[in-house]
């Protein structure tokens, strides 16, 4: 191989530089913990359960969306228990969880996720 | 083969009978068809609610400077008050009679009409021009009348403004939660770039309640009801009174009927 000497030196600084992140967050030993989240203090369970609403709560969201919106069907009854449920942002999710800050967005910026929900939707704790 | 004269007028004769006989019974297919139609149309128009809303202009105090209307609806709405009347967002307001009914242009009118101060709001149209236009379907007509609308799918491209003939339609060209003195939490404030209107309080109606103008105004001048209940208030009113309604000759076929 010509210029051996510089191609091979060359290789290894470039994949030190890409794989900075890692070894960066290894040496300075803070390892990427999920987030904490603070959960209701007067209820015990959610709409759905636990594994259903940690990975589909969007679509849920979604569906509940269009069916008050589009639909006027405005109470959803619970597949997990049967329990009936008016299908609202603000008084049923945040009926329950009383700090959004603490729960939806501390999750969502672990996930780098940003919904848009509240541009429009009222977190009554934030009302001034 | 021997194909005289009087021959061929009798084959044309049955011709021309057999067509005649042949698209009549088109035309009553046809005419069937639309009668069934129309029963189709009047059975999902029978089969629940039309809301309307009757306007009596008699018992109406706008002029002497009552609010009471629009001012239940800002608050239950959370719309935004702003001094740049570019960016003012309307669901129910007032404007001068003349420009209410541009076709009623009387010099001579009552002296109780000129120059009156006449609320307006959404006339949810029964062939509302807003929907015909929407690209995202945002916009849409209700079993039920309600001409409705969907903020999560509105894309802002203002189709239904220009569309609009009563200017029902405002757009936020500015984050709405800047200009909000306070905020009521059951309803959402919208967003910047979406266009938004009277929604008949469908999220009341739904509930059984009357709208929140109808439910402020202190002379019962505003009254909310069900076109397809014969004994409803809105229709005794109607069957009792003359109405009018704004700009009928553009064929929308408004629901806010006006007593004046």
């Amino acid at each position: 191989m010509h210029d051996a000497n510089k191609i091979i030196p060359g290789i290894v600084l470039f994949l030190l530089v890409i794989s900075f992140p890692i070894w960066y967050n290894v040496a300075s030993g803070q390892d990427a913990a999920p987030p904490i989240l603070e959960k209701p203090v007067n209820a015990t369970k959610c709409v759905e359960d636990v594994e259903y609403m940690r990975v589909s709560h969007m679509q849920l969201l979604d569906s509940w969306r269009n069916e008050v919106v589009r639909n006027g069907n405005r109470i959803y009854v619970s597949n997990t228990d049967g329990t009936h449920h008016e299908m609202s942002l603000t008084k049923t999710c945040l009926g329950c969880h009383e700090s959004r800050e603490k729960f939806c967005t501390r999750c969502h910026d672990y996930m780098a996720v940003q919904p848009y929900c509240w541009e429009c939707h009222v977190d009554p704790t934030e009302i001034q | 083969m021997d194909y005289d004269r009087r021959r061929f007028i009798q084959i044309a004769g049955l011709t021309t009978a057999v067509g005649i006989t042949g698209s009549q019974n088109a035309d009553s297919a046809n005419e069937t068809e639309s009668t069934e139609s129309h029963a189709v149309a009047q059975k999902a128009a029978g089969g629940g609610p039309q809301w309307a809303m009757v306007v009596n202009l008699k018992k109406c105090r706008k002029d002497k400077g009552c609010k009471a209307c629009s001012m239940a609806c800002n608050q239950t709405h959370n719309i935004p008050s702003t001094e740049n009347p570019r960016h003012e967002i309307k669901w129910i307001w007032t404007e001068p009679y003349e420009e209410t009914f541009p076709s009623q242009e009387n010099h001579f009118a009552p002296d109780s009409l000129q120059h009156k101060q006449i609320p307006v709001l959404c006339n949810h149209c029964e062939n509302p021009p807003c929907v015909r236009v929407c690209p995202t379907k945002a916009t849409w007509k209700r079993e039920d009348g309600i001409v409705m609308m969907d903020w999560h799918r509105c894309i802002g491209c203002r189709y239904c403004i220009a569309a609009c003939p009563y200017g029902s339609r405002s757009f936020n060209w500015e984050d709405p939660r800047n200009s909000l003195k306070s905020i009521t939490p059951d309803f959402p404030t919208r967003t910047k770039g979406v266009v938004e209107k009277c929604t008949f309080c469908e999220e009341k109606v739904a509930k059984g309640e009357k709208p929140a103008c109808v439910s402020a105004c202190p002379e019962g001048a505003l009254v909310f009801g069900n076109l397809n209940d014969p004994n409803s208030e809105v229709r005794q009113l109607l069957r009792n009174n003359f109405s009018i309604r704004r700009k009928p000759g553009l064929g929308t076929q408004p629901k806010i009927y006006y007593l004046v």
